[in-house]
């Protein structure tokens, strides 16, 4: 039969089945694929919180999903336009995302009765009309199946597990996505297992061969390739993209990598994969607890060491008092928060941005900290890398802050070589003759690095207050006044060495959105949407929270309206209205979810009305 | 090569000039209560180090809060003042990240056993080549007089005016219960004896403890007393010597046995006992020294001084090295650029 292609520019997939269905390989196969043929994209996968929980329950299912596009893509996507499920679970948990006039791929043969109940469905919503709003396809996924393997004298075990492929030809021939990436990677993955290779491959094959031939798909899709910049790519999630960040800024910088770090979801993924590189001069510490983390990180850093501690809120609270301890002694510290739904445990695996002010303010007197935010995931590379080139240059703990939606997100990342990135070059103190442990450096105004070993360089640090120069302890009212000053003077001249922000979109106009971290992608795309509807739009994204880059209060005061949405209760806005006196308005939703770009811009509609 | 190898290369040879007392003193002015048993300690230390054949830049003093914890300012050598309960957990991460170090950490009862509990035990448990030197005076002095964790039952202080009614921790039952490869005892008023726990600390490759008895003459005045001073103390200490039968007294006229698994004192006089009924300390036996530190919980049986336990076992820091060193054998020295364009990667042209 005749089937019609459309052409679309975008469009969001979500896989979603029960844990043990292969959603993240189905997930992850598909991403390959759509990369190879040149599309850009970003996923996200969502496990359940438990770590087994029961079959065919809601509490079971794990998700992955895909946006992909001839465009440029930011965000994995707000409503999905196709929606893959395994049982009715996983149709009850992302129905809600899916949007109106949306595809349904469902396996009918999971939508039994027990499986239904257990979703907590009183009738088949497959069969009883409920779904009227959608395009849904119900194929017996676990039948067809079977019946591709029923020579084969496989366990139906086995037959089962196959299942996810089928979904995953389907999908690829709705797509128009060539099953080759696909057919090698199996090759490779089961190569001493020649059944499983041939099982695999004849599943996705009918998978694909059923989309063909069914008379039940009438439309397949095409998205063009993206145009993205030339270059070799490799797909990385941000917690990946910030070890990986650390260990680039060691290597240039020449120095051991060390990080102590205590597990804490969503960071743990940082010290997993910071702990397979004791080859390439990283040691990492899996400390006693969040202090231990932070303060071996300071050890490690007077010992002269690029030296990192990672964690998120809670755990960065208990690091609170540490980090005032890096503040006075002056010493090089990288301090990674990945940020997820608080306050207290709160929503271990859910995102939030509510760490800033904690961030910037957290400490106690005046403690000030240069403070970073990653806006994607591939961006927490460059983020981290930045923050340790600060760290270094200026002698001070830098906060990155990056959150759960990004450290977990996965997008293409264009592979950046080794010498292109910036110089980092760390001096140690060596000569006797001229060392004071206080003197500054006169334009950074940082202290001198002087690692012990060194002879004729003993010297004495530590929390109490110093004496300008000499280091000694000191409880001189005008020593302490100067100190303080001077300790908040050298962070706020980082500012001279970190590039102005730039605006997208007109210099001046109606609106100005400002934001800051992950929400990055959903506000550029809502801007985007609104200035192509000719609205007075544009959007400054903020990099460095503390200290702010020089021009933003020159940027601010050319716009009429400045919106600042964030996933806290009103955290950037409370800096900008104090630092630049505007009357900013505030879009604030805390649910333990990224914005989407449509909520975005609604709220502009609004305040343009 | 890494940049401070680099730089430690350059630095060539090493100092290995011969120091005296004076060379590992400092500049700054010491600001402990007149009287202070803390004093003794730092001569002791200063004393020592001469001896030990480090050279001074290679050593490290870290210290927390408290009277105990102002030691590495007096201290001629790096010194890394922190904050409250945390100088094992900085020396563990400088240790690491520098193995060639002596790192040294100069810690009190609530520095080390309150506040910084938890790293202490943790600390022990990894053997990490680290000097602990506790600095016991029972109270918190530079908050001028609340209990303490070691502080006795019933010890009338600021924040215990009716009688302390805390259960107070056995520093050396602590150590040894959070796997420490060594363990000593020494006082602050016997320097000769507290020179020699010094070195057999230095010498030791692990988490290496000492607790030492130290008098606050200003809130805790003669808490140790008894075995400090020339009329009491040969009666109510047991010095420890390895391979030597547990005797002690004036005249050593009194030993240690063994009842079962409880140890009781016997007269060497009255010839119902020898010399050879006695416990005779080995350091390697761990059985033998969990009953030893727990002698101190018992008022009719001495204190023992001296080291109580101390076995090889490879430290934290050595364990690393070796599996660094492995796996650079296995998979060779990584090369970042390697990695980054490793795995499933694509063109875009």
């Amino acid at each position: 039969m005749n089937k019609t292609i459309k052409s679309l520019e975008e469009v969001t997939i979500r896989f979603a089945g029960d844990s043990g269905d292969g959603m993240q390989l189905t997930g992850g196969q598909f991403t390959t694929t759509t990369a190879f043929v040149g599309n850009d994209l970003a996923t996200l996968p969502d496990y359940p919180a438990e770590i087994r929980a029961p079959a065919g329950t809601l509490a079971g299912v794990s998700s992955f999903q895909i946006h992909f596009g001839a465009k440029e893509i930011r965000t994995p996507g707000d409503q999905c336009d196709c929606l893959v499920v395994m049982n009715p679970a996983a149709l009850r948990a992302y129905l809600k995302c899916l949007k109106d006039g949306g595809t349904i791929i469902a396996n009918s043969d999971n939508f039994i009765e027990k499986n239904l109940k257990l979703a907590g469905y009183e009738s088949n919503p497959l069969e009883d009309g409920s779904l009227g709003r959608y395009q849904c396809y119900p194929v017996e996924i676990s039948k067809l199946t079977q019946n591709a393997l029923s020579d084969m004298n496989l366990s139906p075990k086995l037959v089962d597990k196959t299942k996810n492929f089928f979904a995953l030809g389907i999908t690829y021939w709705m797509y128009n996505r060539p099953i080759e990436p696909t057919l090698k990677w199996i090759k490779e993955k089961f190569s001493n297992q020649p059944e499983i290779i041939e099982a695999n491959t004849r599943v996705l094959k009918a998978g694909y061969a059923y989309g063909e031939t069914t008379e039940i798909f009438t439309t397949r899709y095409e998205v063009e390739p993206a145009q993205l910049p030339p270059g070799k790519y490799r797909s990385i999630t941000g917690n990946e993209a910030t070890a990986w960040g650390l260990m680039a800024a060691a290597k240039k910088a020449n120095l051991e990598l060390f990080l102590g770090s205590y597990p804490i979801t969503p960071a743990s993924e940082i010290l997993h994969e910071l702990s397979k590189y004791k080859n390439y001069g990283v040691k990492t510490l899996q400390a006693e607890d969040e202090i231990a983390g932070i303060t071996s990180a300071i050890g490690a850093a007077y010992g002269g060491a690029l030296a990192a501690t990672t964690t998120s809120g809670p755990g960065m609270a208990l690091k609170t008092e540490a980090l005032g301890l890096a503040v006075m002694l002056e010493l090089p510290l990288v301090v990674v928060d990945v940020q997820r739904g608080g306050p207290s445990t709160g929503l271990p695996t859910k995102t939030e941005q509510a760490d800033l002010l904690q961030a910037i303010f957290g400490r106690n007197s005046e403690a000030p900290i240069p403070v970073l935010a990653a806006s994607s995931p591939t961006d927490c590379f460059d983020v981290t890398f930045e923050a340790a080139r600060i760290a270094i240059k200026y002698m001070t703990p830098v906060i990155v802050l990056t959150d759960g939606y990004i450290a977990n997100g996965a997008e293409p990342w264009l592979i950046p070589k080794l010498n292109e990135l910036p110089v980092i070059s760390p001096k140690f103190a060596t000569d006797p003759t001229t060392f004071q442990p206080y003197a500054r450096d006169e334009i950074t105004l940082s202290r001198p690095w002087a690692i012990p070993g060194t002879p004729g360089l003993e010297h004495r640090i530590g929390g109490l207050e110093k004496s300008h120069i000499y280091g000694n302890i000191s409880y001189d009212p005008e020593n302490h006044d100067f100190m303080v000053k001077l300790r908040a003077k050298k962070i706020a001249n980082i500012a001279n060495d970190i590039p102005n922000a730039t605006i997208f979109g007109d210099n001046s106009g109606e609106l100005l959105l400002v934001s800051w971290g992950s929400t990055f992608g959903a506000i550029r795309s809502a801007v985007e949407n609104k200035r192509l509807q000719g609205k007075s739009v544009s959007h400054l994204h903020l990099r460095y929270l503390n200290p702010l880059p020089n021009n933003v209060g020159d940027i601010l005061i050319k716009f009429k309206k400045i919106l600042v949405p964030e996933i806290n209760l009103g955290q950037l806005i409370k800096i900008l209205r104090e630092k630049y006196l505007v009357d900013a308005i505030g879009y604030n939703m805390v649910r333990g979810l990224p914005f989407r770009a449509i909520e975005i811009e609604n709220k502009v509609d609004e305040i343009l009305k | 090569m890494n940049l401070v190898n680099e730089i430690l290369s350059q630095i060539n040879p090493v100092s290995t000039q011969k120091y005296t007392f004076k060379d590992f003193q400092s500049d700054q002015e010491v600001r402990w209560c007149p009287g202070c048993g803390d004093y003794s300690i730092l001569a002791q230390v200063q004393r020592t180090f001469p001896e030990l054949g480090i050279p001074k830049e290679k050593v490290v003093f870290v210290s927390g809060i408290g009277c105990s914890s102002r030691f590495p300012y007096y201290m001629n050598t790096y010194g890394f003042h922190g904050i409250h309960g945390r100088a094992t957990a900085i020396a563990t991460g400088l240790k690491i990240a520098r193995p060639d170090l002596s790192v040294w950490v100069a810690t009190g009862d609530g520095d080390g056993m309150s506040i910084g509990g938890n790293h202490f035990i943790h600390a022990c448990r990894r053997n990490i080549d680290i000097k602990i030197l506790l600095f016991n005076n029972q109270i918190y002095g530079l908050t001028k007089g609340q209990f303490s964790p070691t502080s006795i039952q019933g010890q009338i202080t600021k924040s215990s005016p009716y009688g302390n009614i805390d259960q107070p921790f056995n520093p050396l039952t602590l150590a040894l219960g959070s796997q420490a490869t060594f363990v000593a005892r020494s006082l602050d008023r016997d320097p000769k004896h507290l020179q020699s726990m010094i070195k057999r600390v230095a010498e030791h490759k692990g988490t290496a403890f000492l607790e030492i008895y130290q008098n606050c003459n200003v809130f805790n005045d003669g808490a140790f007393e008894l075995y400090t001073e020339k009329d009491t103390k040969d009666d109510n200490v047991v010095v420890l010597e390895n391979g030597k039968p547990l005797i002690f007294g004036k005249q050593k006229d009194k030993g240690i046995r063994l009842n079962g698994f409880t140890p009781e004192v016997v007269s060497l006089q009255d010839g119902k006992f020898s010399a050879d009924d006695l416990i005779v300390h080995d350091e390697k036996d761990s059985m033998l020294a969990f009953i030893i530190a727990n002698m101190s919980n018992f008022p009719n049986l001495p204190r023992p001084i001296g080291v109580l336990y101390a076995v090889d076992r490879p430290s934290y820091n050595e364990l690393l090295e070796n599996q660094i060193k492995e796996i650079i054998n296995k998979k060779g020295i990584g090369d970042l650029e390697k990695l980054f364009n490793s795995g499933e990667t694509w063109e875009i042209k």
